[in-house]
């Protein structure tokens, strides 16, 4: 049986929540809430999160573009996926919404532009 | 030249006030924008979690900006870039400059005023030590990472847990940097739980609560700092220093509201929000002159700037249309019991749409407690809150009827036991 | 081989150069910083003293009462902004009253002009914010203020456009001695000079030493200082100041030629000559020091706090001989340094004549020079004058003092300009006004790079060391 500590971000309140694991099972104490349970639980199972940062761009009215994952990635691979991002040069224009990268690291999961690099 | 409306900022508050006047029937609106692009700040907040509230999705700056520049193109809103406002008086006359028109004199109608915030400094800290490179705040920090695309250092000390120090303290993690600790004055952070949790807890990085910086260190490039405990007294105690190395000192440690320009023009100016007093329409103590956003009082969320300068707009609209009446029955509305302040603080109720929101922050960390309105002893209105913390802002809404009946006298807004 | 090496580019050295720029000797500066006025210049308090302080019979009396007089003609000659604001020095009691009487009398035999003694009454009619309990002051009109950076830089541009050469980043490592001249070993090589003058202010002893002359010691004594927001710079009209104490002037309160108000200082022994580190205590006890003078002092204007090193010698007085034949030192020159500036340059050039250099005066000195103009400080006309040379000047880089690009990008081109981001500041105040640099220093950093032709990353905040970017993210 494992113990772990963590604090619910749903709210300001910010739970203390202290989860206990077994095997399988996982329980969940300290929150005030339903949502409290169901953070802490996916907490453990699948931590998840975006990752946002910049790209360089060539040929453009700047130097960088901002990019996000389109949705969250597993929490383990924050710095593999900056590694990619950080390989990656764009030629400009790029628009938002524009994909830099497919499928990062076979997750299912975009890398996108999150503002825009005119041509000059 | 003369326009209708004059807005001076182009950030999210400037375009969103924009966006309303055009609805609300206003042809002529200028948009004066000091950088080489709209959006203001969001540019180079491109962490999400902007929009929660207004769009129900999660943006980031530069998308969240996005929306209103693509709104503002769309109604052929004009804006000037790269163009410094350097003047403004009380007859709505407004001197800019920009590389391309030069000197530029507008005659306005109305002037919105959305210039925004800008950040305190160690000067205003008084920090003592020496004055190396390497000492910057995390706003000047985030321009060059984010934007230029220059590191500021390797190894990084943050003061303030404020958003700003939270979020850069990740994204200089993310891009190599070893961030050695937050130290916060306060005994709780003026930050987000999220940011807590996501950008210090999920890379390991300490929160020392109830520290402060006291001495800076190294000749040319900063070499460390003294960090020590303080009391509640948020004095440091002697015999708790202690040493950390780094070359990066971030600081993020307040906001200012930036009102030399209203100031100038003789708008009166709120002690405590260091921003412009404003009426239930955004309009300051001089007529047509209107402001919104963080220029007004810093804001917690882009969404709440963005619902305070759709009034604005609304109100300049108004105001330009002759509609905007004018009243001796207004009621004052003050914080009071643990509120420090609140915005609006002068309601015309005749002005009032259907509500009105009123912002308000709080002089400490409560838990269990009431935020509630009140008229003399009586209680118009309240909402139990389980906790509430001077980095969050809170509003409670207040129906245009109940304002009618009140008509004039003074509201006062309080924290009360459960 | 040149005539005359001046070692230090600090108030005394740039005085100097000027001066020696006038005649038809081939002149060099050498400075180990990267800028003109990066040592005691740097941060001093900025008075041009009436000259009541010094005991008779000094040369700090002689030369500050001199160079008290010449600094309107030089100051309108250099085109550098200089305010005879009056000094105020006020008493407490009957006691320190006493004191004050006894200024008065040296001022006198000092032969400064324009002294009296007021009571309490009129003390508070020319300063209404003065503190109820002083009983009245010494009041000397001739005081003054003048930027000791925006002078020194000014000194060095006339010395420049004359012919002078200056070499920075050069330090001073050894002197030798030959028949008639001096090998100055550097950090940059060997420069040969027939005669040198000493004007390394905080190291002033060391060069003494190279040149062989008899041994004084600088003690280096540190002044915290807290400068306040231009709101706050018509707190008072003249510079005021306590009764002195052994240890020096004490705290001043006074507004600055900038139209800010300054705080200190106070005086510590410290022990090494670069400490310019200020401390808890040491602005604590400038600001209640100046609270003890001044009523009234809005603390949350403090925009930003600093810290200077005095030069102080050994042996009480400036030190300003021949340490050896072909050799001058202008040592120690504390306060009244400043004022005393153009006085010690006339009296360094008196000793090299009496060492054997000859001076012809030159026939085509420009003594004139034309400030840089800020686009700020121009009326319309000449700013659309300037606007029509260069665009730039329509794009405000400093928010706070409304620097622009145009003037940033004037400040590099000029003679002796700008190289770091602290050179931009001390020559254009860009940086310097409220929000201390945090929206314009990037900005300001990219200019540099771009006007100099290097990457940001190799741009300097001050000295050698101060990289400001650490690399590329991308």
């Amino acid at each position: 049986m494992e113990v772990k500590k963590m604090i619910c971000i749903n709210c300001p309140l910010g739970c203390s929540l202290e989860i206990t694991i077994d095997g399988e099972e996982i329980n969940v104490s300290g929150n005030k809430c339903k949502r409290g349970r169901e953070y802490g639980i996916s907490e453990i199972k699948d931590p998840r999160r975006i990752v946002t940062s910049t790209v360089r761009v060539l040929n453009g009215d700047k130097m960088l573009v901002s990019v996000k994952t389109s949705r969250e990635i597993p929490k383990k691979l924050i710095f593999d996926v900056m590694k990619e991002i950080n390989g990656v040069k764009l030629k400009a224009p790029v628009s938002i919404g524009d994909i830099v990268i497919k499928d990062i690291l076979g997750t299912g999961v975009d890398v996108v532009a999150t503002s825009n690099a005119k041509k000059i | 030249m003369e326009r209708e409306i004059v807005i001076i900022g182009g950030g999210p508050a400037g375009l969103a006030a924009a966006v309303e006047a055009r609805k609300n029937g206003i042809e002529d609106i200028l948009i004066l924008e000091r950088d080489k692009s709209l959006g203001g700040i969001l540019q180079q907040c491109i962490h999400n979690g902007f929009g929660l509230h207004i769009f129900g999705e999660q943006l980031t700056g530069p998308e969240y900006a996005d929306r209103f520049i693509k709104e503002v193109e769309k109604l052929n809103i004009e804006y000037k870039l790269d163009t410094m406002v350097l003047h403004i008086s009380s007859d709505k006359t407004i001197q800019a400059i920009n590389p391309e028109d030069g000197i530029i004199n507008i005659k306005a109608k109305a002037i919105i005023l959305a210039m925004g915030c800008r950040e305190r400094t160690r000067g205003a800290l008084n920090i003592p030590g020496t004055r190396p490179a390497g000492v910057l705040t995390a706003g000047a920090a985030q321009r060059f990472v984010n934007i230029e695309g220059h590191m500021v250092g390797k190894k990084v000390v943050i003061l303030g847990s404020g958003d700003i120090g939270l979020i850069m303290a990740r994204r200089m993690t993310l891009e190599g940097a070893k961030v050695e600790m937050v130290v916060e004055l306060m005994p709780y952070s003026t930050g987000l739980k999220r940011n807590i949790v996501q950008c210090l807890d999920d890379f390991n990085i300490p929160l020392l609560f109830s520290h402060t910086v006291v001495r800076i260190h190294g000749k040319e490039r900063l070499e460390g700092v003294t960090i020590a405990k303080v009391g509640d007294d948020r004095k440091p105690i002697p015999g708790t220093e202690r040493f950390v190395e780094c070359d990066t000192l971030l600081l993020s440690v307040g906001l200012i509201p930036e009102n030399e320009l209203s100031r100038e023009a003789g708008v009166k100016i709120n002690d405590i929000t260091s921003g412009p007093v404003v009426d239930e329409s955004m309009q300051t103590s001089i007529d047509g002159i209107f402001a919104c956003g963080n220029v007004v009082h810093v804001h917690d969320l882009v969404d709440f700037v963005t619902e305070e300068s759709r009034l604005a707009g609304r109100g300049a609209a108004k105001y330009i249309k002759k509609e905007l009446k004018k009243s001796d029955e207004r009621i004052y509305a003050k914080g009071n019991g643990g509120v420090r302040y609140v915005v609006p603080c002068i309601i015309n109720s005749e002005n009032v749409d259907n509500e009105v929101n009123f912002f308000m922050r709080v002089d400490n960390v409560y838990r269990n407690v009431y935020l509630c309105a009140k008229q003399g002893d009586t209680v118009i209105t309240k909402v139990k809150k389980q906790m509430v913390s001077p980095g969050e802002m809170e509003h409670l809404k207040i129906k245009r009827e109940v304002l009618k009946q009140i008509k004039k006298g003074e509201i006062t807004f309080h924290l009360e036991e459960v | 081989m040149i005539d005359v090496i001046v070692i230090g580019a600090g108030i005394t050295g740039t005085a100097i150069a000027r001066e020696l720029s006038k005649y038809q000797i081939d002149v060099m500066v050498v400075e180990k910083s990267y800028d003109i006025a990066n040592g005691a210049t740097k941060a001093n308090s900025g008075i041009v003293h009436a000259g009541y302080d010094a005991k008779e019979g000094t040369l700090k009396a002689k030369l500050n009462v001199m160079g008290n007089e010449m600094y309107e003609d030089l100051c309108k000659e250099l085109d550098v902004d200089f305010i005879r604001n009056g000094s105020l020095v006020i008493a407490f009691s009957d006691e320190e009253m006493k004191h004050v009487e006894k200024l008065y009398e040296r001022g006198i035999r000092n032969g400064v002009k324009e002294l009296e003694i007021i009571d309490g009454e009129q003390l508070r009619k020319i300063e209404p914010n003065i503190s109820e309990n002083a009983v009245g002051a010494l009041h000397a009109k001739t005081g003054g203020i003048v930027s000791p950076y925006e002078l020194a830089i000014a000194l060095a541009e006339i010395a420049f456009q004359n012919g002078v050469k200056f070499q920075f980043q050069t330090e001073v490592r050894n002197i030798k001695r030959r028949e008639d001249y001096f090998i100055v070993e550097t950090s940059r090589g060997n420069i040969e000079a027939k005669y040198v003058v000493n004007a390394a202010g905080l190291f002033a002893d060391e060069i003494n030493r190279m040149l062989g002359g008899k041994e004084f010691r600088i003690i280096p004594r540190k002044g915290e200082y807290c400068l306040l927001d231009k709101t706050q710079g018509k707190h008072v009209k003249n510079t005021i100041f306590q009764v002195p104490t052994s240890k020096g002037k004490g705290i001043l309160v006074s507004p600055t030629v900038h139209g800010n108000l300054l705080l200190g200082p106070n005086a510590v022994e410290i022990y090494e000559k670069d400490d310019t580190s200020t401390t808890f205590e040491g602005l604590d006890e400038v600001i209640k020091g100046a609270q003890r003078s001044v009523r009234n002092i809005n603390l949350r204007d403090v925009i930003t706090s600093f810290t200077g090193v005095r030069a102080t010698p050994d042996t009480g007085d400036f030190i300003i001989n021949s340490p050896s034949k072909g050799a001058v030192n202008a040592a120690g020159i504390e306060s009244p340094g400043l004022t005393s500036a153009p006085a010690v340059a006339l009296m360094v050039l008196d000793l090299l004549r009496e060492q054997g250099l000859i001076l012809n005066k030159k026939e085509n000195f420009n003594p004139k020079r034309v400030k840089p103009r800020r686009f700020i400080d121009m009326n319309q006309e000449e700013k659309e004058q300037a606007l029509k040379e260069n665009k730039l000047y329509g794009r405000v880089i400093c928010r706070c003092e409304h620097i622009t690009e145009g003037d940033i990008i004037n400040a590099i081109y000029r003679p002796l300009g700008a190289r770091t981001v602290d050179g931009v500041k001390k020559r254009l105040r860009a940086g310097m006004g409220r929000c201390q640099g945090g929206f314009c220093m990037p900005r300001v950093v990219e200019i540099l790079a771009r006007e100099l032709k290097v990457e940001p990353e190799e741009i300097l905040k001050a000295g050698e060391g101060s990289k400001i970017l650490t690399g590329r993210t991308k």
